[in-house]
C-alpha cells in the first residue's frame, strides 16, 4: 500500500472511532439533559455518568489526533481547509471547549447546576452538526480559490439541500449509536428502568436514521454525480451496512443480546463510513485537493507511520485496561464500586 | 488591524490561557504522585488525603487544559495555514507524537481518578500517576521541540523552493531543544510547587491550624527549593544557548547593541531607541558575557550586527528581567523557609514567610507568562527563524477580528466559572472536615 493510502486508512479509521465514542458522549449528553427535564433523570442518570466520566477526555483525543494527523500527512489540506473553515472551525472549537470544560464543572465541581447540564445537552447536539459540515464541504461547491485565497461559500452552504441531509444523518446517528450503547450498558448494570427507557429510544432512534441517509444518497446524486457513481462501486459494502442494522433492530425489538446488536451498530456505521470513505476517493477535497497532491514527502510519511505504530502498540493495551475496568466490569458497571 | 495582527494576537490570547493550565497539568501529577508515595510509605493519611484533594481540582484544571489545547492544536491550522502547509512536512511528527502522550496520559487518568479504592495493595493504584506523569511531561516534551524547531530550524534544505532532505528527528532534536524542553518542564514543577503551597499559605494566613497544611507547606517549599535551583541552573544553560544560536534573541532582552568582549548586564532602565542610550539602569560589568559565555571576556554578538527589519520588539527587555526576578524571588522564599524550620529559633510559620509563599503561586504564574512572551516575541518576525517570516504565514480569511471575541468570550467565561467551581470545591470541603468524615485522628 502506498504511503497516502496508508496514511488515509490509519486517519479514517480514527475518525470512525471518534465517531463511535463521540456519537455515544454527545447522544448521552442530549439523553441526561433530556432525563432532567422530563423527571426520569434519576433512571438514567447513573448509567450515563458511571460510563460517561472515566472517559470523555478520551473522546477529546480521538477528534485531535484526526486534525493533527491530517495535517501530518496532507499538509496541503491546511491551506484549503484550514483558509475556508476558520469561522465555522472556531465555532466548532468553542462548543467543544463549552462542552467538555461543563461537563467537568458540574460533574467534578460541587453541586449539580442545571445550567451547566443544559449547556452539556445542547452542544452534544450542535456539536455534530457543525463538524458534519466538514463532509459536505469536501463534496467541493462551497468553496472558492482565488490565488492563494480560499473562500467559503456561506450561503450555498446554507441553501443546500446536500447539507442539510448530512446534518440530519449526523443527528439522528449520534442519538442512535449512543441509545444502543446505552440499552447495552443499562443491561449489563441490571437496571431494568433504565434499560426500558433507552430501548424506546433506540428503536424509534433507528427509524430517521435510515431515511436520512437515503435523503443523503439522493441528495449526493445532485450535488456531485462523480462521488454518487463511485459510491455505486461499492454498493455491497452499503448493502452490508442495512443488513447490520436490521438485525441490530431485530434484537432489540426483541429484547435479547444488547451486546450483539450493538456490535452490529458498530458494523452498520463501520460498512457506511468505509463505503463513503473509499469513494469518496481519491479526493480530499472535490475538485483541488487529491490524496497525491496533498501528501506529505516520503520521509515524514514514513515517520509518521512508525511513529503511529509504536502509539498504537502502546495504546490499544491501555485503552483495553481502560475498557476493562469501566466497561466490562460487571460490579462498576453496576454501581457497586464507587 | 490587519489580519496579521488579529492573527497574532488571537494566538497571544490562546497560548497565554492556555499555558497557566498546561502548566498545571504538566506539574501537578509529579506532586500527586509524590504524595500518594510518602502516604503510602510513611502511613501518614495526611498525604494520602493531599494526593486525594490535588487529584480532584487538577481534573477541573485538566479540562479546561484539554479543551483549550484542542483550541491551540486547530488554531495553528485556520489561522496559520501557510504555516502549517510548510512546518507539516518538517515537525508533523512530534505533533502527531505529542497526541499520543496526551491520549496515554487522558487514558490512565481516567484510570487513576475512578480507581482509589479499587486495589488491597495501595502500590498499584500508586503506579498508576506514573503513566499520567510520562504522559503530561512527554506531550510538553514534544510541543516544545515544535518551538525549539521554531526557533532553530534544521533538518530540511530548499532547493529551488523546494523543500528536500528531510530528517525529521534532526528537526525535533534541533540546537534550542535541550533547554528549552528542560526549562519548560522544570519551571512547571517549580510553578505548581508554588501554586500548591500557596493553597497551604492560605489556608493557615485564615487561622486554620491543621498539621495537614503544615505538612503540605512543608513539602511543596522543599520541593521548592530544589526545583528553583534547577530551573535557574537551567535558564543559565538557555543563556548560553541563545549566544550561541539566536543571538539577536538574547542581545534584544539585554540590549546589548555592539558586539564586544567583557559585555555589561543591563537590569531594568529606560532605553532611547535612536541614540541606543541607556538611563537609569543598573549595570553590572562583565555579568554579560560571564552568563552567555561563563567567561569575563567572552565575546557577546550585538543587535547592530543584524539587518533592523529583523529585530524582536525591544520591550522584551522588560519581560526578561522580570521572569529572572521572579526566578529569584521563588529561590528565596523556600529557602527562607527552610533555613527557619531548621534554626527552629523562630517560628517558620510565620505571617510573614506564609505572605510570601502565597505571593509564590501568582508570581509564578506570572513568569511563565513572561517566559512565553519572551519566547514568542523574542523570535519576531519570524514563525521559523530564516526562513518563514511571521507576516507571510497567516490566513488570508479576512473575519479573524470575528473568532478573536468569539475566543474572548470563551476564554473569559471558562475563566471566571474555573475559579469558581475551584474556590467551591475546596471551601465546601475544607481538609478538617474531610480528615473527620475519614476518621484521620493522629
Amino acid at each position: 500500500m502506498a504511503i497516502e493510502q496508508l496514511g488515509i486508512a490509519v486517519l479514517w479509521s480514527f475518525l470512525y472511532g471518534y465517531l463511535i465514542v463521540a456519537s455515544i458522549d454527545f447522544g448521552a449528553g442530549f439523553y441526561a439533559y433530556y432525563g432532567r427535564i422530563s423527571g426520569v433523570e434519576t433512571v438514567i442518570a447513573p448509567v450515563i455518568s458511571r460510563y460517561l466520566s472515566p472517559v470523555w477526555e478520551v473522546t477529546n483525543v480521538f477528534l485531535v489526533f484526526f486534525f493533527v494527523g491530517i495535517v501530518g500527512f496532507f499538509p496541503e489540506t491546511a491551506h484549503y481547509y484550514g483558509t475556508a473553515l476558520l469561522i465555522p472551525g472556531s465555532i466548532a472549537l468553542l462548543l467543544l471547549a463549552v462542552r467538555g470544560s461543563f461537563y467537568a464543572f458540574a460533574n467534578y465541581g460541587v453541586n449539580k447546576n442545571s445550567f451547566y447540564l443544559l449547556a452539556y445537552g445542547a452542544t452534544g447536539l450542535l456539536i455534530p452538526a457543525a463538524l458534519s459540515t466538514v463532509f459536505t464541504i469536501s463534496e467541493g461547491g462551497f468553496l472558492t480559490v482565488r490565488g492563494n485565497d480560499v473562500f467559503l461559500l456561506m450561503e450555498e452552504l446554507f441553501y443546500s439541500t446536500y447539507s442539510w441531509a448530512v446534518v440530519l444523518l449526523a443527528l439522528s446517528s449520534v442519538l442512535f449509536i449512543s441509545s444502543t450503547f446505552l440499552t447495552y450498558y443499562a443491561a449489563r448494570a441490571n437496571d431494568p428502568k433504565a434499560l426500558e427507557q433507552m430501548r424506546r429510544f433506540a428503536l424509534w432512534g433507528g427509524v430517521p436514521t435510515i431515511i436520512s441517509s437515503l435523503f443523503v444518497f439522493i441528495a449526493l446524486r445532485n450535488h456531485n454525480l462523480e462521488h454518487f457513481q463511485r459510491t455505486l462501486d461499492v454498493w455491497w459494502l452499503f448493502g452490508l451496512s442495512l443488513v447490520s442494522f436490521i438485525i441490530a433492530i431485530w434484537f432489540i425489538w426483541n429484547r435479547r443480546s444488547y451486546g450483539t446488536a450493538f456490535v452490529m451498530v458498530l458494523l452498520q456505521f463501520a460498512f457506511a463510513f468505509y463505503g463513503y470513505g473509499i469513494s469518496h476517493m481519491p479526493y480530499l477535497l472535490y475538485p483541488y485537493l487529491t490524496l497525491y497532491g496533498g501528501v506529505t514527502n516520503p520521509v515524514m510519511g514514513r515517520a509518521l507511520v512508525i511513529a503511529f505504530v509504536a502509539g498504537f502498540a502502546l495504546l490499544v493495551p491501555s485503552l483495553v485496561l481502560l475498557l476493562k475496568m469501566f466497561l466490562f466490569n460487571a460490579r462498576y458497571v453496576k454501581g457497586d464500586l464507587a | 488591524m490587519g489580519t496579521v495582527d488579529w492573527s497574532r494576537a488571537l494566538t497571544e490570547m490562546t497560548l497565554a490561557f492556555h499555558i497557566l493550565f498546561a502548566t498545571v497539568g504538566v506539574g501537578v501529577p509529579l506532586f500527586i504522585s509524590l504524595a500518594e508515595w510518602l502516604g503510602i510509605r510513611k502511613k501518614d493519611r495526611h498525604y494520602s488525603l493531599m494526593a486525594r484533594r490535588w487529584a480532584r481540582g487538577f481534573v477541573i484544571t485538566v479540562a479546561v487544559g484539554v479543551v483549550t489545547g484542542t483550541c491551540i492544536g486547530l488554531q495553528l491550522s485556520l489561522l496559520w495555514p501557510e504555516f502549517m502547509r510548510l512546518a507539516g512536512h518538517i515537525v508533523s511528527l512530534p505533533l502527531f507524537l505529542e497526541t499520543f502522550a496526551f491520549f496515554f496520559e487522558a487514558i490512565f487518568l481516567g484510570i487513576y481518578l475512578y480507581t482509589w479504592d479499587r486495589y488491597s495493595n495501595p502500590y498499584l493504584h500508586w503506579l498508576l500517576t506514573l503513566p499520567v506523569m510520562i504522559g503530561s511531561s512527554g506531550s510538553a516534551l514534544f510541543i516544545t521541540t515544535v518551538n525549539a524547531f521554531m526557533n532553530t530550524p534544521q533538518g530540511f534544505a530548499v532547493r529551488e523552493g523546494k523543500l528536500t532532505d528531510i530528517d525529521p528527528l534532526a528537526a525535533m532534536f534541533n540546537p534550542a531543544t535541550p533547554s528549552k524542553v528542560l526549562h519548560v518542564l522544570f519551571s512547571a514543577y517549580l510553578t505548581v510547587a508554588f501554586l500548591l503551597g500557596m493553597i497551604a499559605a492560605f489556608s493557615m494566613l485564615r487561622g486554620r491550624k491543621d498539621e495537614y497544611y503544615r505538612k503540605s507547606l512543608r513539602l511543596n517549599m522543599t520541593a521548592a527549593a530544589i526545583l528553583a535551583v534547577a530551573t535557574i541552573g537551567i535558564g543559565d544553560m538557555s543563556a548560553q544557548f541563545l549566544a550561541k544560536e539566536q543571538p539577536e534573541k538574547l542581545a534584544a532582552a539585554e540590549w546589548h547593541f555592539d558586539t564586544g568582549e567583557r559585555a555589561s548586564l543591563i537590569v531594568g532602565g529606560r532605553l532611547n531607541p535612536v541614540t541606543q542610550e541607556i538611563a537609569g539602569a543598573l549595570e553590572i560589568p562583565w555579568a554579560l558575557s560571564l552568563l552567555a559565555t561563563h567567561s569575563l571576556d567572552g565575546t557577546v554578538v550585538g543587535l547592530n550586527d543584524f539587518p533592523r527589519k529583523d529585530w524582536p520588539p525591544l520591550y522584551v527587555h522588560y519581560l526578561f528581567d522580570a521572569m529572572v526576578g521572579i526566578g529569584f524571588y521563588l529561590l528565596a522564599v523556600p529557602i527562607l523557609f527552610l533555613a527557619l524550620l531548621i534554626i527552629k529559633r523562630w517560628n517558620a510559620y510565620n505571617r510573614f514567610v506564609l505572605a510570601c509563599a502565597l505571593a509564590g503561586g501568582p508570581l509564578a504564574l506570572l513568569a511563565i507568562e513572561l517566559g512565553w512572551f519572551y519566547a514568542e516575541v523574542g523570535r519576531q518576525p519570524w514563525i521559523i527563524r530564516g526562513y518563514l517570516r511571521v507576516s507571510d504565514a497567516a490566513t488570508t480569511n479576512s473575519h479573524v477580528n470575528l473568532a478573536f471575541w468569539l475566543f474572548a468570550g470563551l476564554y473569559a467565561v471558562l475563566g471566571v466559572v474555573c475559579l469558581f467551581v475551584l474556590a467551591r470545591l475546596f471551601r465546601n470541603q475544607p481538609a478538617e472536615l474531610e480528615l473527620e468524615t475519614r476518621r484521620i485522628i493522629l
